[in-house]
């Protein structure tokens, strides 16, 4: 059984047509990049396998049931945009995060802020925008999750962050897990990914394993990915 | 080692052909058991899938071994790695006489390069 299947995948908004006719199946082990420019759909896909947007037909299977509150306890989701409470202490958002996920490993959160130099006393929004993205990425990647789902985790870094990213990326999922990697910085990260997928005007228009891809067409995946959705 | 890659080959390909290399100039030894793919993967800064299956074509062409529950470790045989050592010498020099045609230099003309790269003139 895949560890997500999605089948026939529709969502509007309004009269505009975000997703169409969307079928994919994420295997377990495995990492995935969801690659596709500005608008063509990607946040709206992770959002409604986490749950936080509904669509308006298809289905969203987790481990062959309907995504919903079983879903979400195996899912670590790192969203676009922060959404920590910034009024929050460091410490205090990592009790929060333990007493709110029953899979989340308070120890290797720790250890993994003491690597950042960060005093678990400081405010949330006292730190700077860099260090703040940091910290979300440390919570989502300390739950021992099956799936995670990191939505544009390069977008506005500089390339020194982008490195502790893909590094703290690699060394702490859990293993046997998968992950869907959304971006638009593809040659940052293409290096790590198992599976490609491009996604297009909201349409999933290739999905292949990387090296493959790369054999097939003798390119880079950034410069397959530009080649085919020239603007 | 030294792990850069080029995005434009297959990732596996060039992992392999590093550990490869590192077979060739004894960084692993003959015999030596190789670190774990995990912790491979992490100093290559790969997904450790793709470093598995660089190690699969290692292994196919009997240049590592896998001892259940022990881990992987170079072959013991000196002739496979002898011949590892052959093949990349051969595709360095063809490179090398490849790039050296392409600036319009004979082949006598290369080998009289190689000859004084000790810093002889």
């Amino acid at each position: 059984m895949s560890l997500l299947e999605i089948k026939n995948l529709n969502k509007s908004y309004d009269d505009f047509k975000v997703l169409k006719d969307v079928n994919l199946k994420i295997e377990k082990g495995k990492i995935y990049g969801l690659l596709g420019k500005n608008g063509a759909g990607k946040s709206t896909l992770i959002k409604i396998i986490n749950d936080l947007l509904t669509k308006d037909s298809g289905e969203v299977l987790f481990l062959g049931k309907e995504i919903g509150s079983f879903s979400k306890a195996h899912i670590s989701y790192l969203p676009e945009r922060t959404y920590l409470d910034k009024s929050m202490k460091v410490k205090e958002i990592v009790k929060y995060f333990s007493e709110f996920y029953s899979d989340f490993d308070c120890e290797k959160a720790k250890k993994l802020i003491k690597d950042l130099d960060l005093n678990i006393d400081k405010q949330i929004s006292k730190m700077s925008k860099g260090m703040q993205e940091k910290l979300q990425l440390v919570l989502v990647m300390s739950r021992e999750a099956d799936l995670y789902i990191l939505d544009e985790p390069l977008g506005g870094v500089d390339p020194a962050t982008r490195d502790y990213i893909l590094d703290t990326i690699l060394s702490n999922f859990k293993e046997g897990s998968s992950l869907i990697i959304s971006t638009h910085l593809i040659s940052d990260i293409e290096r790590i990914l198992d599976e490609v997928i491009f996604i297009d005007k909201g349409e999933i228009k290739l999905t292949s394993g990387a090296d493959q891809l790369r054999e097939k067409e003798n390119s880079s995946i950034d410069e397959i990915f530009r080649r085919s959705f020239k603007c | 080692m030294n792990f850069s890659f080029d995005n434009e080959r297959p990732i596996y390909v060039q992992l392999a052909n590093m550990i490869k290399v590192s077979i060739c100039n004894g960084t692993y030894e003959s015999g030596s058991k190789l670190p774990s793919v995990r912790d491979l993967a992490l100093s290559a800064k790969v997904n450790p899938n793709t470093l598995q299956k660089a190690l699969f074509e290692l292994e196919e062409e009997g240049l590592i071994f896998t001892e259940r529950t022990n881990g992987k470790f170079v072959t013991t045989d000196k002739k496979i790695i002898e011949k590892t050592k052959n093949e990349l010498a051969k595709s360095i020099s063809e490179n090398f006489k490849k790039e050296m045609n392409n600036i319009g230099l004979s082949l006598e003309e290369a080998i009289l390069y190689l000859q004084n790269l000790g810093g002889k003139k």
